[in-house]
Protein backbone atom coordinates (compact mmCIF):
# COMPACT_ATOMS: atom_id res chain seq x y z
CA UNK A 1 0.00 0.00 0.00
CA UNK A 2 2.87 2.34 0.85
CA UNK A 3 4.43 2.24 -2.59
CA UNK A 4 1.03 2.59 -4.27
CA UNK A 5 0.44 5.71 -2.18
CA UNK A 6 3.78 7.26 -3.16
CA UNK A 7 3.28 6.39 -6.83
CA UNK A 8 -0.29 7.66 -7.00
CA UNK A 9 0.67 10.84 -5.15
CA UNK A 10 3.37 11.50 -7.74
CA UNK A 11 0.80 11.13 -10.52
CA UNK A 12 -1.66 13.38 -8.73
CA UNK A 13 1.12 15.88 -8.17
CA UNK A 14 1.61 16.04 -11.93
CA UNK A 15 -2.08 16.70 -12.46
CA UNK A 16 -2.72 19.22 -9.69
CA UNK A 17 -0.22 21.91 -8.79
CA UNK A 18 -1.98 22.53 -5.46
CA UNK A 19 -0.84 19.19 -4.05
CA UNK A 20 1.97 19.53 -1.51
CA UNK A 21 3.61 16.58 0.26
CA UNK A 22 4.57 16.95 3.93
CA UNK A 23 6.49 14.14 5.56
CA UNK A 24 7.29 13.66 9.23
CA UNK A 25 10.84 12.57 8.47
CA UNK A 26 9.89 9.12 7.24
CA UNK A 27 9.77 7.45 3.82
CA UNK A 28 13.45 7.56 2.93
CA UNK A 29 13.65 7.32 -0.89
CA UNK A 30 9.91 6.66 -1.08
CA UNK A 31 9.17 10.12 -2.44
CA UNK A 32 12.24 10.54 -4.65
CA UNK A 33 10.11 10.72 -7.80
CA UNK A 34 7.72 13.25 -6.30
CA UNK A 35 10.66 15.34 -5.05
CA UNK A 36 12.38 15.20 -8.43
CA UNK A 37 9.27 16.32 -10.28
CA UNK A 38 7.97 18.82 -7.73
CA UNK A 39 10.90 20.07 -5.67
CA UNK A 40 8.98 23.10 -4.40
CA UNK A 41 6.11 20.93 -3.22
CA UNK A 42 7.83 18.43 -0.96
CA UNK A 43 8.72 19.30 2.63
CA UNK A 44 10.32 17.12 5.22
CA UNK A 45 8.79 18.68 8.32
CA UNK A 46 11.05 16.77 10.67
CA UNK A 47 10.06 14.89 13.78
CA UNK A 48 7.61 17.60 14.72
CA UNK A 49 4.13 16.38 13.89
CA UNK A 50 2.21 19.08 15.76
CA UNK A 51 3.87 21.74 13.65
CA UNK A 52 3.49 19.66 10.49
CA UNK A 53 -0.25 19.44 11.01
CA UNK A 54 -0.52 23.16 11.73
CA UNK A 55 1.51 23.92 8.61
CA UNK A 56 -0.75 21.60 6.60
CA UNK A 57 -3.81 23.43 7.92
CA UNK A 58 -2.28 26.80 7.01
CA UNK A 59 -1.56 25.59 3.49
CA UNK A 60 -5.08 24.19 3.16
CA UNK A 61 -6.61 27.43 4.43
CA UNK A 62 -4.61 29.27 1.79
CA UNK A 63 -5.74 27.20 -1.20
CA UNK A 64 -3.32 24.27 -1.41
CA UNK A 65 -4.02 20.54 -1.01
CA UNK A 66 -1.43 19.32 1.48
CA UNK A 67 -0.92 15.65 2.22
CA UNK A 68 0.57 15.04 5.68
CA UNK A 69 2.27 11.69 6.06
CA UNK A 70 3.86 9.72 8.87
CA UNK A 71 3.51 6.53 10.87
CA UNK A 72 -0.02 6.16 12.16
CA UNK A 73 0.36 7.01 15.88
CA UNK A 74 2.58 10.01 15.15
CA UNK A 75 0.36 11.55 12.49
CA UNK A 76 -2.80 11.01 14.55
CA UNK A 77 -2.50 10.68 18.31
CA UNK A 78 0.66 12.79 18.64
CA UNK A 79 -0.97 15.76 16.96
CA UNK A 80 -4.62 15.07 17.61
CA UNK A 81 -5.41 18.58 18.79
CA UNK A 82 -3.87 20.09 15.66
CA UNK A 83 -6.00 17.73 13.56
CA UNK A 84 -9.09 18.71 15.48
CA UNK A 85 -8.54 22.43 15.86
CA UNK A 86 -6.30 23.47 12.97
CA UNK A 87 -7.51 21.10 10.28
CA UNK A 88 -11.09 20.09 11.09
CA UNK A 89 -12.37 23.22 12.82
CA UNK A 90 -11.05 25.31 9.91
CA UNK A 91 -12.40 22.76 7.40
CA UNK A 92 -8.98 22.85 5.77
CA UNK A 93 -8.66 20.43 2.84
CA UNK A 94 -5.82 18.46 4.38
CA UNK A 95 -5.36 14.78 3.60
CA UNK A 96 -3.70 12.87 6.40
CA UNK A 97 -2.11 9.61 5.32
CA UNK A 98 -1.07 7.22 8.06
CA UNK A 99 1.21 4.33 7.24
CA UNK A 100 1.34 1.37 9.58
CA UNK A 101 -2.35 1.22 10.43
CA UNK A 102 -3.33 -1.31 13.09
CA UNK A 103 -0.61 -3.85 13.72
CA UNK A 104 1.21 -3.38 10.41
CA UNK A 105 4.34 -2.51 12.36
CA UNK A 106 3.69 -5.04 15.11
CA UNK A 107 7.37 -5.82 15.43
CA UNK A 108 8.20 -2.23 16.34
CA UNK A 109 6.15 -2.49 19.49
CA UNK A 110 3.11 -0.66 20.89
CA UNK A 111 4.70 2.77 20.35
CA UNK A 112 4.22 2.07 16.64
CA UNK A 113 0.88 0.26 16.79
CA UNK A 114 -2.28 2.14 15.89
CA UNK A 115 -5.42 0.45 17.12
CA UNK A 116 -7.15 3.58 18.41
CA UNK A 117 -6.75 6.04 15.52
CA UNK A 118 -10.10 5.36 13.84
CA UNK A 119 -11.80 6.00 17.15
CA UNK A 120 -10.06 9.34 17.66
CA UNK A 121 -10.41 10.57 14.11
CA UNK A 122 -14.00 9.63 13.43
CA UNK A 123 -15.21 11.55 16.48
CA UNK A 124 -13.95 14.84 15.06
CA UNK A 125 -16.47 16.93 13.11
CA UNK A 126 -15.77 17.44 9.38
CA UNK A 127 -13.39 14.48 9.20
CA UNK A 128 -13.72 11.68 6.66
CA UNK A 129 -12.13 8.36 7.64
CA UNK A 130 -11.03 5.94 4.93
CA UNK A 131 -9.25 2.62 5.47
CA UNK A 132 -8.35 1.17 2.08
CA UNK A 133 -8.28 -2.61 1.80
CA UNK A 134 -5.50 -3.02 -0.73
CA UNK A 135 -3.15 -1.03 -2.96
CA UNK A 136 -5.84 -0.43 -5.57
CA UNK A 137 -8.10 1.05 -2.92
CA UNK A 138 -5.22 3.21 -1.69
CA UNK A 139 -4.83 4.74 -5.14
CA UNK A 140 -8.56 5.24 -5.59
CA UNK A 141 -9.03 6.66 -2.09
CA UNK A 142 -6.20 9.16 -2.50
CA UNK A 143 -7.60 10.27 -5.84
CA UNK A 144 -11.07 10.61 -4.33
CA UNK A 145 -9.70 12.53 -1.34
CA UNK A 146 -8.13 15.06 -3.68
CA UNK A 147 -11.54 15.66 -5.26
CA UNK A 148 -12.96 16.58 -1.84
CA UNK A 149 -12.62 19.99 -0.34
CA UNK A 150 -12.44 18.89 3.27
CA UNK A 151 -10.25 17.00 5.73
CA UNK A 152 -9.70 13.33 4.96
CA UNK A 153 -7.91 10.65 6.94
CA UNK A 154 -6.52 7.71 4.97
CA UNK A 155 -5.21 4.80 7.02
CA UNK A 156 -2.99 2.47 5.06
CA UNK A 157 -0.97 -0.63 5.96
CA UNK A 158 2.65 -1.13 5.02
CA UNK A 159 4.15 -2.53 1.83
CA UNK A 160 3.59 -5.84 0.10
CA UNK A 161 0.06 -6.68 1.21
CA UNK A 162 -1.82 -9.02 -1.14
CA UNK A 163 -4.02 -7.40 -3.77
CA UNK A 164 -7.72 -8.16 -3.51
CA UNK A 165 -9.08 -6.13 -6.41
CA UNK A 166 -8.14 -7.43 -9.87
CA UNK A 167 -7.15 -3.97 -11.09
CA UNK A 168 -7.71 -0.24 -10.81
CA UNK A 169 -11.08 0.70 -9.28
CA UNK A 170 -12.84 3.03 -11.67
CA UNK A 171 -15.96 3.78 -9.65
CA UNK A 172 -14.56 4.26 -6.14
CA UNK A 173 -16.68 6.59 -4.08
CA UNK A 174 -16.02 7.83 -0.56
CA UNK A 175 -18.75 6.42 1.66
CA UNK A 176 -19.76 3.64 -0.74
CA UNK A 177 -18.68 0.15 0.27
CA UNK A 178 -17.46 -2.26 -2.41
CA UNK A 179 -18.72 -5.84 -2.69
CA UNK A 180 -15.77 -8.14 -3.24
CA UNK A 181 -17.72 -11.39 -3.56
CA UNK A 182 -21.38 -12.31 -3.21
CA UNK A 183 -22.71 -14.72 -0.60
CA UNK A 184 -25.97 -15.93 0.91
CA UNK A 185 -25.50 -16.84 4.57
CA UNK A 186 -23.25 -14.35 6.29
CA UNK A 187 -21.80 -10.96 5.41
CA UNK A 188 -18.24 -9.95 6.22
CA UNK A 189 -17.79 -6.19 6.39
CA UNK A 190 -14.06 -5.57 6.42
CA UNK A 191 -12.31 -2.24 6.78
CA UNK A 192 -8.71 -1.48 5.97
CA UNK A 193 -5.84 -3.91 5.78
CA UNK A 194 -7.93 -6.82 7.10
CA UNK A 195 -9.54 -7.27 3.68
CA UNK A 196 -7.28 -10.20 2.64
CA UNK A 197 -8.12 -11.91 5.97
CA UNK A 198 -11.83 -11.42 5.27
CA UNK A 199 -11.39 -13.02 1.85
CA UNK A 200 -9.52 -15.87 3.51
CA UNK A 201 -12.30 -16.25 6.11
CA UNK A 202 -14.90 -16.50 3.33
CA UNK A 203 -12.83 -19.22 1.69
CA UNK A 204 -12.67 -21.14 4.97
CA UNK A 205 -16.40 -20.76 5.48
CA UNK A 206 -17.11 -22.01 1.96
CA UNK A 207 -15.22 -25.22 2.77
CA UNK A 208 -17.64 -25.68 5.64
CA UNK A 209 -20.67 -25.09 3.51
CA UNK A 210 -21.29 -21.48 4.55
CA UNK A 211 -21.65 -18.86 1.85
CA UNK A 212 -20.11 -15.55 2.92
CA UNK A 213 -20.41 -12.21 1.20
CA UNK A 214 -17.28 -10.07 1.46
CA UNK A 215 -17.56 -6.30 1.47
CA UNK A 216 -14.72 -3.81 1.60
CA UNK A 217 -16.13 -1.15 3.90
CA UNK A 218 -13.28 1.25 3.16
CA UNK A 219 -15.04 4.33 4.50
CA UNK A 220 -15.71 4.29 8.23
CA UNK A 221 -17.02 7.85 8.20
CA UNK A 222 -19.43 8.59 6.68
CA UNK A 223 -20.89 5.10 6.99
CA UNK A 224 -22.54 3.58 3.93
CA UNK A 225 -25.91 3.33 5.62
CA UNK A 226 -27.68 1.90 2.56
CA UNK A 227 -25.20 -0.95 2.47
CA UNK A 228 -25.67 -1.56 6.21
CA UNK A 229 -29.46 -1.63 5.83
CA UNK A 230 -29.10 -4.09 3.00
CA UNK A 231 -26.67 -6.33 4.89
CA UNK A 232 -28.63 -6.45 8.12
CA UNK A 233 -31.84 -7.02 6.18
CA UNK A 234 -30.50 -9.93 4.16
CA UNK A 235 -28.08 -11.87 6.38
CA UNK A 236 -28.60 -13.64 9.65
CA UNK A 237 -25.04 -12.76 10.68
CA UNK A 238 -23.00 -9.70 9.82
CA UNK A 239 -19.40 -9.49 10.97
CA UNK A 240 -17.32 -6.33 11.16
CA UNK A 241 -13.61 -6.99 10.73
CA UNK A 242 -10.88 -4.48 11.53
CA UNK A 243 -7.33 -4.29 12.84
CA UNK A 244 -8.41 -1.76 15.43
CA UNK A 245 -9.74 -1.76 18.95
CA UNK A 246 -13.32 -2.88 19.46
CA UNK A 247 -13.68 0.40 21.35
CA UNK A 248 -14.61 3.21 19.01
CA UNK A 249 -13.63 1.68 15.69
CA UNK A 250 -15.56 0.44 12.68
CA UNK A 251 -17.47 -2.25 14.58
CA UNK A 252 -18.38 0.29 17.23
CA UNK A 253 -19.61 2.68 14.54
CA UNK A 254 -21.82 -0.06 13.11
CA UNK A 255 -23.10 -0.94 16.59
CA UNK A 256 -23.98 2.71 17.18
CA UNK A 257 -25.80 2.77 13.86
CA UNK A 258 -27.76 -0.36 14.77
CA UNK A 259 -28.91 1.13 18.05
CA UNK A 260 -29.70 4.52 16.56
CA UNK A 261 -31.76 3.02 13.74
CA UNK A 262 -33.54 0.46 15.91
CA UNK A 263 -32.04 -2.40 13.93
CA UNK A 264 -31.78 -5.78 15.65
CA UNK A 265 -28.19 -5.90 16.97
CA UNK A 266 -28.11 -9.62 17.73
CA UNK A 267 -26.92 -10.43 14.21
CA UNK A 268 -23.72 -8.38 14.66
CA UNK A 269 -20.37 -10.03 15.38
CA UNK A 270 -17.48 -7.64 15.91
CA UNK A 271 -13.91 -8.75 15.21
CA UNK A 272 -11.10 -6.45 16.27
CA UNK A 273 -8.25 -5.98 18.71
CA UNK A 274 -8.77 -6.20 22.48
CA UNK A 275 -8.49 -3.37 25.00
CA UNK A 276 -4.82 -4.12 25.68
CA UNK A 277 -1.35 -3.27 24.39
CA UNK A 278 0.29 -6.09 22.45
CA UNK A 279 3.71 -6.20 24.06
CA UNK A 280 5.24 -9.38 22.69
CA UNK A 281 7.80 -9.16 19.92
CA UNK A 282 6.81 -10.56 16.58
CA UNK A 283 5.57 -9.39 13.21
CA UNK A 284 2.03 -8.68 12.05
CA UNK A 285 1.17 -12.29 11.13
CA UNK A 286 2.14 -13.43 14.63
CA UNK A 287 0.19 -10.63 16.30
CA UNK A 288 -2.90 -11.42 14.25
CA UNK A 289 -2.61 -15.11 15.16
CA UNK A 290 -2.30 -14.26 18.86
CA UNK A 291 -5.29 -11.91 18.73
CA UNK A 292 -7.57 -14.16 16.71
CA UNK A 293 -7.51 -11.99 13.61
CA UNK A 294 -6.43 -14.45 10.91
CA UNK A 295 -8.92 -15.47 8.24
CA UNK A 296 -9.08 -18.99 9.62
CA UNK A 297 -9.74 -17.77 13.16
CA UNK A 298 -12.39 -15.34 11.94
CA UNK A 299 -14.10 -18.21 10.10
CA UNK A 300 -14.08 -20.21 13.34
CA UNK A 301 -15.67 -17.32 15.25
CA UNK A 302 -18.40 -17.04 12.64
CA UNK A 303 -19.14 -20.75 12.72
CA UNK A 304 -19.38 -20.52 16.51
CA UNK A 305 -21.69 -17.55 16.34
CA UNK A 306 -23.98 -19.32 13.90
CA UNK A 307 -24.51 -22.20 16.32
CA UNK B 1 3.22 35.48 -10.52
CA UNK B 2 1.07 37.74 -8.43
CA UNK B 3 3.09 40.33 -6.64
CA UNK B 4 1.48 42.74 -4.27
CA UNK B 5 1.86 46.35 -5.25
CA UNK B 6 3.16 47.91 -2.09
CA UNK B 7 3.24 51.63 -1.79
CA UNK B 8 6.16 52.97 0.22
CA UNK B 9 5.37 52.86 3.91
CA UNK B 10 4.11 56.20 5.16
CA UNK B 11 5.92 57.98 7.94
CA UNK B 12 4.95 56.67 11.33
CA UNK B 13 2.57 59.09 13.00
CA UNK B 14 3.22 58.05 16.59
CA UNK B 15 0.82 60.62 18.09
CA UNK B 16 -2.07 59.40 15.96
CA UNK B 17 -1.23 55.79 16.78
CA UNK B 18 -1.18 56.58 20.51
CA UNK B 19 -4.63 58.11 20.30
CA UNK B 20 -5.92 55.07 18.40
CA UNK B 21 -4.40 52.74 20.99
CA UNK B 22 -6.19 54.63 23.78
CA UNK B 23 -9.48 54.35 21.90
CA UNK B 24 -8.86 50.65 21.33
CA UNK B 25 -8.23 50.18 25.04
CA UNK B 26 -11.46 52.01 25.79
CA UNK B 27 -13.40 49.62 23.55
CA UNK B 28 -11.74 46.58 25.13
CA UNK B 29 -12.57 47.73 28.65
CA UNK B 30 -16.18 48.43 27.69
CA UNK B 31 -16.49 44.96 26.16
CA UNK B 32 -14.97 43.27 29.18
CA UNK B 33 -17.37 45.13 31.47
CA UNK B 34 -20.47 44.46 29.36
CA UNK B 35 -19.69 40.77 28.94
CA UNK B 36 -18.03 40.32 32.34
CA UNK B 37 -15.42 38.45 30.33
CA UNK B 38 -11.95 37.36 31.40
CA UNK B 39 -8.59 38.20 29.82
CA UNK B 40 -8.91 41.97 30.00
CA UNK B 41 -5.33 42.47 31.15
CA UNK B 42 -4.03 40.21 28.38
CA UNK B 43 -5.97 42.26 25.84
CA UNK B 44 -4.66 45.58 27.15
CA UNK B 45 -1.15 44.19 27.13
CA UNK B 46 -1.13 43.78 23.36
CA UNK B 47 -3.24 46.79 22.35
CA UNK B 48 -0.22 48.74 21.11
CA UNK B 49 0.99 45.83 18.97
CA UNK B 50 -2.45 45.57 17.36
CA UNK B 51 -2.56 49.31 16.81
CA UNK B 52 0.85 49.37 15.13
CA UNK B 53 -0.09 46.37 12.98
CA UNK B 54 -3.54 47.41 11.82
CA UNK B 55 -3.08 51.18 11.62
CA UNK B 56 0.38 51.25 10.08
CA UNK B 57 1.98 47.98 9.01
CA UNK B 58 -0.49 45.57 7.45
CA UNK B 59 -1.25 45.69 3.76
CA UNK B 60 -4.96 44.97 4.13
CA UNK B 61 -8.31 46.09 2.81
CA UNK B 62 -11.19 45.47 5.24
CA UNK B 63 -13.58 45.59 2.28
CA UNK B 64 -11.71 42.69 0.70
CA UNK B 65 -10.82 40.38 3.60
CA UNK B 66 -10.13 37.40 1.33
CA UNK B 67 -7.59 39.16 -0.90
CA UNK B 68 -4.88 36.59 -1.64
CA UNK B 69 -2.13 39.18 -1.38
CA UNK B 70 -3.13 40.65 1.97
CA UNK B 71 -0.77 40.53 4.91
CA UNK B 72 -1.95 38.11 7.56
CA UNK B 73 -2.16 38.88 11.26
CA UNK B 74 -2.80 35.87 13.47
CA UNK B 75 -3.74 36.46 17.08
CA UNK B 76 -2.12 33.29 18.33
CA UNK B 77 -2.88 34.38 21.90
CA UNK B 78 -6.56 33.93 21.15
CA UNK B 79 -7.62 34.83 24.67
CA UNK B 80 -7.06 38.45 23.71
CA UNK B 81 -10.02 38.13 21.34
CA UNK B 82 -11.63 41.32 22.66
CA UNK B 83 -8.60 43.29 21.46
CA UNK B 84 -8.81 41.69 18.02
CA UNK B 85 -12.58 42.16 17.69
CA UNK B 86 -12.36 45.81 18.69
CA UNK B 87 -9.52 46.31 16.22
CA UNK B 88 -11.36 44.64 13.36
CA UNK B 89 -14.55 46.60 14.07
CA UNK B 90 -12.66 49.90 14.28
CA UNK B 91 -11.01 49.04 10.95
CA UNK B 92 -14.40 48.38 9.38
CA UNK B 93 -14.40 44.60 8.97
CA UNK B 94 -17.81 44.66 10.61
CA UNK B 95 -20.05 47.16 12.37
CA UNK B 96 -18.85 48.69 15.62
CA UNK B 97 -22.27 47.89 17.12
CA UNK B 98 -21.52 44.18 16.81
CA UNK B 99 -18.96 44.59 19.62
CA UNK B 100 -21.98 44.80 21.95
CA UNK B 101 -22.65 41.14 21.17
CA UNK B 102 -19.29 40.02 22.63
CA UNK B 103 -19.92 36.71 24.43
CA UNK B 104 -23.70 37.04 23.96
CA UNK B 105 -25.83 34.03 23.03
CA UNK B 106 -25.94 33.44 19.31
CA UNK B 107 -23.33 36.00 18.33
CA UNK B 108 -20.16 35.74 16.24
CA UNK B 109 -17.85 37.17 18.90
CA UNK B 110 -17.09 34.24 21.16
CA UNK B 111 -14.45 34.40 23.89
CA UNK B 112 -11.91 33.10 21.40
CA UNK B 113 -11.78 33.96 17.68
CA UNK B 114 -13.84 31.54 15.55
CA UNK B 115 -13.01 29.75 12.30
CA UNK B 116 -14.69 30.71 9.04
CA UNK B 117 -17.19 32.98 10.72
CA UNK B 118 -15.92 36.51 11.14
CA UNK B 119 -14.22 38.59 8.43
CA UNK B 120 -10.65 39.48 9.32
CA UNK B 121 -10.03 36.51 11.61
CA UNK B 122 -7.26 34.60 9.83
CA UNK B 123 -7.21 31.60 12.14
CA UNK B 124 -9.25 30.32 15.02
CA UNK B 125 -7.11 30.42 18.14
CA UNK B 126 -7.57 29.95 21.84
CA UNK B 127 -5.59 26.81 22.31
CA UNK B 128 -2.05 28.15 22.57
CA UNK B 129 0.77 27.13 20.27
CA UNK B 130 -1.34 26.88 17.12
CA UNK B 131 -1.08 30.26 15.45
CA UNK B 132 2.56 30.09 14.44
CA UNK B 133 2.44 26.66 12.74
CA UNK B 134 -0.67 27.74 10.83
CA UNK B 135 1.05 31.01 9.96
CA UNK B 136 4.10 29.13 8.69
CA UNK B 137 1.82 27.02 6.50
CA UNK B 138 0.16 30.11 5.10
CA UNK B 139 3.55 31.76 4.48
CA UNK B 140 4.98 28.70 2.77
CA UNK B 141 1.87 28.24 0.64
CA UNK B 142 2.25 31.85 -0.48
CA UNK B 143 5.82 31.13 -1.54
CA UNK B 144 4.73 28.00 -3.42
CA UNK B 145 1.99 29.92 -5.23
CA UNK B 146 4.17 32.94 -5.91
CA UNK B 147 2.08 35.28 -3.77
CA UNK B 148 4.04 37.80 -1.77
CA UNK B 149 2.68 38.84 1.58
CA UNK B 150 3.77 38.87 5.20
CA UNK B 151 2.51 36.83 8.12
CA UNK B 152 2.48 38.26 11.65
CA UNK B 153 1.75 36.07 14.64
CA UNK B 154 1.21 37.56 18.08
CA UNK B 155 2.12 35.14 20.84
CA UNK B 156 1.74 35.47 24.57
CA UNK B 157 4.76 34.80 26.75
CA UNK B 158 2.97 31.91 28.43
CA UNK B 159 2.36 30.52 24.96
CA UNK B 160 6.11 30.03 24.66
CA UNK B 161 5.60 27.10 27.05
CA UNK B 162 4.08 25.12 24.20
CA UNK B 163 6.43 22.79 22.35
CA UNK B 164 4.65 23.39 19.06
CA UNK B 165 5.89 27.01 19.15
CA UNK B 166 9.47 25.78 19.07
CA UNK B 167 8.74 23.15 16.45
CA UNK B 168 7.39 25.94 14.29
CA UNK B 169 10.35 28.18 15.13
CA UNK B 170 12.78 25.55 13.83
CA UNK B 171 10.62 24.91 10.79
CA UNK B 172 10.39 28.60 9.86
CA UNK B 173 14.14 29.00 10.21
CA UNK B 174 14.88 25.88 8.13
CA UNK B 175 12.52 27.07 5.39
CA UNK B 176 13.92 30.62 5.63
CA UNK B 177 10.45 32.10 6.01
CA UNK B 178 11.73 35.66 6.21
CA UNK B 179 8.23 37.03 5.63
CA UNK B 180 7.10 35.63 8.97
CA UNK B 181 7.22 37.83 12.06
CA UNK B 182 6.51 36.73 15.59
CA UNK B 183 5.72 39.30 18.23
CA UNK B 184 5.88 37.98 21.78
CA UNK B 185 3.72 39.91 24.22
CA UNK B 186 6.23 39.55 27.04
CA UNK B 187 4.28 40.86 30.03
CA UNK B 188 6.04 38.44 32.43
CA UNK B 189 2.80 36.90 33.65
CA UNK B 190 0.89 33.85 32.61
CA UNK B 191 -2.56 32.83 33.80
CA UNK B 192 -1.64 31.86 37.34
CA UNK B 193 1.90 32.94 37.94
CA UNK B 194 5.09 34.74 36.92
CA UNK B 195 6.26 33.39 33.58
CA UNK B 196 9.86 32.75 34.57
CA UNK B 197 8.77 30.97 37.73
CA UNK B 198 6.48 28.67 35.75
CA UNK B 199 8.69 27.59 32.86
CA UNK B 200 11.93 29.52 32.45
CA UNK B 201 11.58 31.79 29.43
CA UNK B 202 14.62 33.98 30.01
CA UNK B 203 16.66 34.75 28.07
CA UNK B 204 13.79 34.83 25.60
CA UNK B 205 15.44 36.88 22.87
CA UNK B 206 18.46 34.59 22.96
CA UNK B 207 16.24 31.55 22.69
CA UNK B 208 14.55 32.82 19.53
CA UNK B 209 17.93 33.86 18.12
CA UNK B 210 19.32 30.42 18.90
CA UNK B 211 16.41 28.92 16.97
CA UNK B 212 17.53 30.76 13.86
CA UNK B 213 15.43 33.90 14.03
CA UNK B 214 16.43 37.52 13.65
CA UNK B 215 15.40 38.34 17.20
CA UNK B 216 15.37 41.66 18.97
CA UNK B 217 13.80 43.25 22.01
CA UNK B 218 11.47 46.18 21.83
CA UNK B 219 9.27 48.31 24.06
CA UNK B 220 5.89 46.73 23.43
CA UNK B 221 4.08 49.96 24.30
CA UNK B 222 6.05 52.23 21.98
CA UNK B 223 3.62 52.14 19.06
CA UNK B 224 5.94 54.13 16.84
CA UNK B 225 8.87 51.80 17.41
CA UNK B 226 6.62 48.77 16.98
CA UNK B 227 5.28 50.11 13.71
CA UNK B 228 8.77 50.68 12.36
CA UNK B 229 10.10 47.30 13.48
CA UNK B 230 7.12 45.38 12.15
CA UNK B 231 7.30 47.23 8.85
CA UNK B 232 10.91 45.99 8.38
CA UNK B 233 9.76 42.47 7.47
CA UNK B 234 11.43 40.86 5.59
CA UNK B 235 14.50 42.68 6.84
CA UNK B 236 17.16 41.32 4.51
CA UNK B 237 18.59 38.87 7.02
CA UNK B 238 16.97 35.93 5.26
CA UNK B 239 15.57 34.88 8.63
CA UNK B 240 12.13 35.04 10.17
CA UNK B 241 11.81 37.97 12.54
CA UNK B 242 11.05 37.75 16.26
CA UNK B 243 10.19 40.87 18.24
CA UNK B 244 10.31 40.26 21.96
CA UNK B 245 7.97 43.03 23.04
CA UNK B 246 8.37 43.97 26.69
CA UNK B 247 4.93 44.82 27.93
CA UNK B 248 2.92 45.38 31.08
CA UNK B 249 -0.12 43.28 31.67
CA UNK B 250 -3.14 45.56 31.99
CA UNK B 251 -1.21 48.46 30.41
CA UNK B 252 -2.96 51.81 30.35
CA UNK B 253 -4.97 51.56 33.54
CA UNK B 254 -2.95 52.15 36.69
CA UNK B 255 -4.98 49.87 38.95
CA UNK B 256 -4.77 46.99 36.47
CA UNK B 257 -1.13 47.27 35.49
CA UNK B 258 0.99 44.28 36.48
CA UNK B 259 -1.81 42.95 38.71
CA UNK B 260 -2.50 39.42 37.55
CA UNK B 261 -5.96 39.37 39.16
CA UNK B 262 -7.03 41.14 35.98
CA UNK B 263 -6.24 38.04 33.96
CA UNK B 264 -9.70 36.87 35.02
CA UNK B 265 -11.44 39.89 36.60
CA UNK B 266 -13.83 42.14 34.71
CA UNK B 267 -14.27 45.81 35.67
CA UNK B 268 -17.28 47.32 37.43
CA UNK B 269 -19.07 50.36 36.00
CA UNK B 270 -17.11 52.65 38.35
CA UNK B 271 -13.83 51.09 37.31
CA UNK B 272 -14.72 51.64 33.66
CA UNK B 273 -15.22 55.35 34.36
CA UNK B 274 -11.88 55.57 36.18
CA UNK B 275 -10.11 53.67 33.45
CA UNK B 276 -11.53 55.86 30.70
CA UNK B 277 -10.37 58.96 32.57
CA UNK B 278 -6.85 57.58 32.81
CA UNK B 279 -6.88 56.82 29.11
CA UNK B 280 -7.95 60.39 28.36
CA UNK B 281 -11.27 59.21 26.95
CA UNK B 282 -13.63 60.57 29.57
Amino acid sequence: MRNAFADELTRLGDEDSRIVMLSGDIGNRLFDKFKARHPSRFYNCGVAEANMMGVAAGMGINGLRPVAYSIAPFVTTRCLEQIRTDVCYHEAPVTIVAVGGGLSYAGLGPTHHACEDISFLRSIPNMVVICPGDAHEVRAALRAAMRQHRPVYIRIGKKGEPLVHPGAIADFEIGKAITISDGDDVCLLSTGNMLPEAVEAARGLKERGISAEVVSFHTVKPLDEARLREAFGRFRLVATIEEHSLIGGFGAAVAEWLVDTGTNPTSLLRVGTPDAFFKKSGEQAYAREMLGLTGRQIADKIVQALH
Amino acid sequence: MNVAVRTPAPRVDAAALKLTAAQLRGRIIAMSHAAQAAHLASSLSCADVLTAAYWHVLNIDPQSPGDLLRDRFILSKGHAAAALYATLAMKGYFEIEELDSFCRDGGRLAEHPPANLLPGVEAATGSLGHGLPIGCGIALSGRIKGERFRVYALLSDGENNEGSVWEAAMFAAAQKLDNVCVIVDYNKWQATGRSDETLMLAPLRDKWAAFGWDASEIDGHDVGALAEAMQRVPNGSGKPVALIAHTIKGKGVSFMEDDNNWHYRAPTADEVVKARKELGLA
